[in-house]
This record gives C-alpha cells, sequence and structure tokens, in this order.
C-alpha cells in the first residue's frame, strides 16, 4: 500500500499546509506500514523537493510544464488521478487550502474516491484510518471512515503540526503526464495578491474586531463578525464564522465582540483565545482562555504599545 | 441560456447543535432549516445571468419534502421552476453528486451553480464532483463572474487574494459570499411562487463512501480568567500571553 501527499506550492514556493501534509502523512504511513509518496505539481518545481525531506517527505515525484505555473483545476487533477493510478496510491491527503479543496473533489471523481474533508485529527485505528471532521461549523466533531479503495483526506490548515528535523535526503523523480488543451479549460491566468496582512486561514496570530493596529504589531491577520463585514467596514474574506471562515491560529484576539454562536462556531477551536469587552457577560468570555472586561477604544492603544514594548518594536 | 441553480436545505445558523440517539447525527428536535446562506449568492447570479442573457432558470434539490420549502424560497426570488430529487436515504458528498449528475445530464444546463458549501456538512465537494462526473470545468469560491466573448472570466477567493481564471460555458461555479448581494423574494415573486411547479423524481440509490462512526460535541474549553477590567489589565495580560502561554 502506498500513501500519497500533495504538497501544494505557489510560485516555487511551499505553503506551511504542504509541510503539515507531508508531516501528518509521513507519520500516518509509518503507522500504516505503507510506503510514503510526495507529489509536488507545477513549473521549475524540481529545485524545492528537497526540504520535503525535513519534514518526513521519502520519496518525491515531480510534475513539471510551463502551463502548470498557474493552477488549473482539472490539469492537476488529471496529474495527481494520474499518479494516484501509477502507484497505485490507496490513501490521498490534501490540504484543505483553496487549491486543495478545489482540487480534491476532481481526483475523487476521477478515481471513484470518498473523501473525507477538512480533517482536524486523523489516526490509525485497528489497521483502518480514522478521521475527525467539524461539522455545523465546529459546533460538533464527526468521526469518520471512508469505505472506498482509494479513501482520500483533505487536512485542515494550521491544525497539524510542521516542525522541520534533520530529514534524511530525498530521492526525487520526474514523472510526465499528457497534458491537452482541454485540461486548461478553467485555467487562472492572474494572481491577484493583497499586500500586507496574512490570510485569517493561514495566520497563526488573528486579531478580530475593527483594529489594524494591533494586528500590524502582531504582525496578525485581521479577522471580522458578520455585522461589520454586513455593514460594509470589513471586506467580506475577513469573516470568522458559520457563514465565513473557520480559524484555527494560535491566538485569537476578540476585541468588542460579543460572541454569537455563529462566530464562536467559527474560531473556538484556536489554541488561545483573548476577549476584550465592556460586558462582562458576553458569551466570549465563556470560550477566552484570558478576558480584560472594559471598553476596547481604551484597551487597545494600551494593548498596542505594551506589545510594542515587550517585543521590542 | 439555461441555468440550473443546486440548493440545499439546513439547519439556520442560530442552531445549537444537539447529539441525536443513533450518536450519528444531529438532534433534529427545535432545529429550523433555512435555505444554505451561500446558496442565495448562487441564486441571485442565477437571477443575473438571465436578466442578462434570457433564457430559464431552474432550482434543485435533494432531500425529502421539506426542501420544498427552500425550493419555494428560491422561486420567490425569481427562479422559473423547481426539481426536487426526492431522497431520504443517507448520502456523502459523493453519492448527493452522483444523483445530481444523474439529474443534470438530462438538462444539458449552460451554466450550473451551487452555494461554495452547504453550512451543515461543511465538505465544499459536491460542486467539483458533479463537474467531474459531467466533464465540465468548474471554478468554486467565485467573488465575480463575468462574461466576454465566449469566454467567463470568474474570480475566485484564495489565501490572501484573488486568481482570475479564464473558463467558459458550460460551466460548473460555486459562489462564495461578496459574488453579489441576494435580492429579497417581493411579495409577487411569493405569490407567484406558490403556483410555480416544483417537479419530484426518485434518485438512484447510491451507497455512500464516507460513514460517519460517531458525532460528539468538541471537548468544552476550560473556563479561562478574567485578566482585570480596563486598561490598568493590559500589562498583565501582555505578561500572561508571554511567559504563560508562550504565544507572543
Amino acid at each position: 500500500m502506498k500513501l500519497l501527499a500533495f504538497a501544494e506550492q505557489r510560485e516555487g514556493k511551499f505553503k506551511k499546509a504542504a509541510y503539515e501534509v507531508t508531516q501528518a502523512g509521513r507519520r500516518l504511513a509509518d503507522q500504516l506500514g505503507a510506503e510514503f509518496v510526495t507529489l509536488v505539481v507545477g513549473h521549475d518545481v524540481a529545485g524545492i523537493a528537497q526540504s520535503l525531506g525535513g519534514f518526513g517527505a521519502q520519496r518525491v515525484i515531480t510534475v513539471q510544464d510551463a502551463r502548470l505555473r498557474l493552477y488549473s483545476t482539472r490539469a492537476y487533477a488529471k496529474i495527481v488521478a494520474e499518479v494516484a493510478k501509477r502507484e497505485a496510491a490507496g490513501v490521498i491527503l490534501f490540504p484543505a487550502s483553496q487549491m486543495g479543496k478545489d482540487l480534491s473533489p476532481r481526483v475523487a471523481g476521477k478515481l471513484e474516491a470518498g473523501i473525507a474533508a477538512d480533517c482536524i485529527a486523523i489516526k490509525v485505528d485497528n489497521g483502518e484510518i480514522v478521521a475527525t471532521r467539524p461539522v455545523y461549523a465546529g459546533k460538533a466533531l464527526i468521526d469518520v471512515r471512508v469505505t472506498s479503495t482509494t479513501k482520500i483526506f483533505t487536512l485542515r490548515p494550521n491544525v497539524f503540526t510542521a516542525t522541520p528535523t534533520n530529514g534524511a535526503a530525498v530521492s526525487a523523480e520526474t514523472f510526465t503526464v499528457e497534458l491537452q488543451d482541454a485540461d486548461f479549460d478553467a485555467r487562472v491566468t492572474q494572481v491577484k495578491i493583497a499586500e500586507g496582512r496574512p490570510d485569517v486561514t493561514e495566520a497563526s496570530i488573528i486579531v478580530s474586531g475593527v483594529i489594524e493596529k494591533l494586528a500590524d504589531v502582531l504582525g496578525a491577520a485581521v479577522g471580522a463578525s458578520r455585522a461589520v463585514v454586513d455593514a460594509g467596514w470589513r471586506p467580506h474574506d475577513e469573516q470568522v464564522g458559520q457563514t465565513g471562515k473557520t480559524v484555527s491560529p494560535t491566538l485569537y484576539i476578540a476585541c468588542g465582540i460579543s460572541g454569537a454562536v455563529q462566530h464562536l462556531a467559527g474560531m473556538s477551536s484556536s489554541k488561545y483565545i483573548v476577549a476584550i469587552n465592556k460586558d462582562k457577560d458576553a458569551p466570549i468570555f465563556q470560550v477566552a482562555d484570558y478576558g480584560v472586561v472594559g471598553d476596547v477604544f481604551e484597551i487597545l492603544p494600551a494593548l498596542t504599545n505594551e506589545l510594542k514594548r515587550v517585543l521590542g518594536k | 441560456m439555461k441555468i440550473v441553480v443546486c440548493v440545499n436545505h439546513v439547519p439556520d445558523t442560530e442552531t445549537r447543535v444537539k447529539v441525536a440517539s443513533d450518536g450519528r447525527t444531529i438532534d433534529p428536535a427545535g432545529v429550523n432549516y433555512m435555505l444554505n446562506p451561500y446558496d442565495e449568492f448562487a441564486i441571485e447570479a442565477a437571477l443575473q445571468l438571465k436578466e442578462k442573457f434570457g433564457g430559464e432558470t431552474i432550482a434543485l434539490s435533494l432531500g425529502t419534502d421539506t426542501h420544498k420549502e427552500t425550493l419555494r424560497k428560491s422561486l420567490a426570488m425569481g427562479i422559473d421552476k423547481a426539481i426536487l430529487l426526492k431522497d431520504n436515504s443517507v448520502r456523502d458528498s459523493y453519492s448527493v453528486a452522483t444523483a445530481i449528475a444523474e439529474e443534470l445530464r438530462t438538462q444539458s444546463a449552460d451554466c450550473i451553480l451551487f452555494g461554495k458549501q452547504s453550512i451543515d456538512y461543511y465538505n465544499e465537494q459536491v460542486p467539483g464532483l458533479v463537474a467531474e462526473f459531467l466533464g465540465l470545468p468548474s471554478v468554486s469560491v467565485v467573488v465575480k463572474i463575468e462574461p466576454r466573448d465566449g469566454t467567463v472570466i470568474c474570480e475566485r477567493e484564495i489565501e490572501g487574494g484573488h486568481e482570475v481564471v479564464e473558463t467558459k460555458f458550460p460551466l460548473v461555479i460555486a459562489a462564495q459570499k461578496g459574488l453579489n448581494e441576494p435580492r429579497y423574494p417581493s411579495l409577487k415573486g411569493i405569490m407567484s411562487a406558490k403556483s410555480k411547479p416544483i417537479e419530484e423524481r426518485i434518485p438512484k440509490p447510491v451507497p455512500p463512501k464516507v460513514e460517519t462512526l460517531a458525532m460528539h460535541k468538541p471537548p468544552p474549553k476550560q473556563p479561562g480568567k478574567i485578566v482585570g477590567t480596563g486598561a490598568a489589565a493590559v500589562p498583565e495580560l501582555v505578561r500572561l500571553l508571554h511567559e504563560e502561554a508562550k504565544v507572543i
């Protein structure tokens, strides 16, 4: 049996989620007694394959083509499915990133594979993989098993560890997959990256509220509640909660957010939560590790200054 | 242009989830159901495409008779007709997509729209699976649709930005919040929805490929501490984050 991990790269650089999937994949492969294979797809990416060794990669397959410099759903899906077939991979792991979530169902359709999506834990129980995934935006969790011959799991970014070790050198191979024009019928022509702050789904610290200075001191992403997004004060891609994004940063600072059930669902799996709210009975304090009762407009400048002092900025 | 919007009927976002006695699903007692919020963006996109190109809009849902409520809302927003794939079996994304694709094969739609995900099971898999089964291009998490001389330019959200995707009809699109401002059903729309047809069909049974072993509530967070009140509490808060939690 083989386990195949898809290591996502953009612009010739691995996403942190690629290291997370590689490390989780290696651990799982060892538990299953499976051979571990990592796949990198893109243009001119063979040079970066070695860096996966530190995260447990052993054999890395790269598929390269100038047309793969930017993402194309069907071309990428064809490659992953072809490699999985040639390798007879029984298990395929993707990051549950925007690329992984777009790609995995198309691969699943080609391989008649069931998918456990957006897993936050994955283990081997009696020789079988059992994955835990949030439903209802994290208000409940389900343990699932995939019953098809080929099994796909996507792993939520920022939840699994990616700790580099002095890994052995990887054995890198290049595969060729025939690609036709039809494989590029939904083709990315341009990537527009907003400058400045990290994305809420990738950031290790999120400051939520209307508070950019504090976010910048911490190098944090800015999050928002539905109310401020619907009011047009913050862009919708910052919205955290049941109809926004579900996030799991190391530190989540909720400023003036009362903690509606929909918002709590989206952020309560954060490792540490700080709540600042003038209402001492606000539900946000129920999930907060540290709470400060008071007016955010008074507390935030003090917090920003204190952090600058402590962090030496 | 023939446009099909696939809609789902889901517990509303106020729902406080209780695990049912089977230990695998939610207890439906006291739960209100509604049109999946992301599907409203898909419906609005369908209506705008019809306004631009003419044609027909169809809402399609898979589930029990209760889904008619969501189909009626779609009709009230302006969708022309509705199809219910009547089914109460346990399905996963794969078997849902199989049933939807089977119906869509008979429709030959130019554009198939979904909300980017259902807010119950959060899989985000069905649109991509349906597109794969139909052999069509697909774009997910779409915040912009711009048909232009035989091509369609979409923008999809990615981490920290957008991807511009060039594609063409027939096409599967999964709509994200921000794509448009969904209209409210007008009184006239609500009245006329009552007389619009809802066709019913029975989809083929398909066994799921993912099995739920157990549903449980996330472990409750330990109650935290109130560090203090007002700006005076800030130095202690920062000390705790730095020395106790070690997160900054």
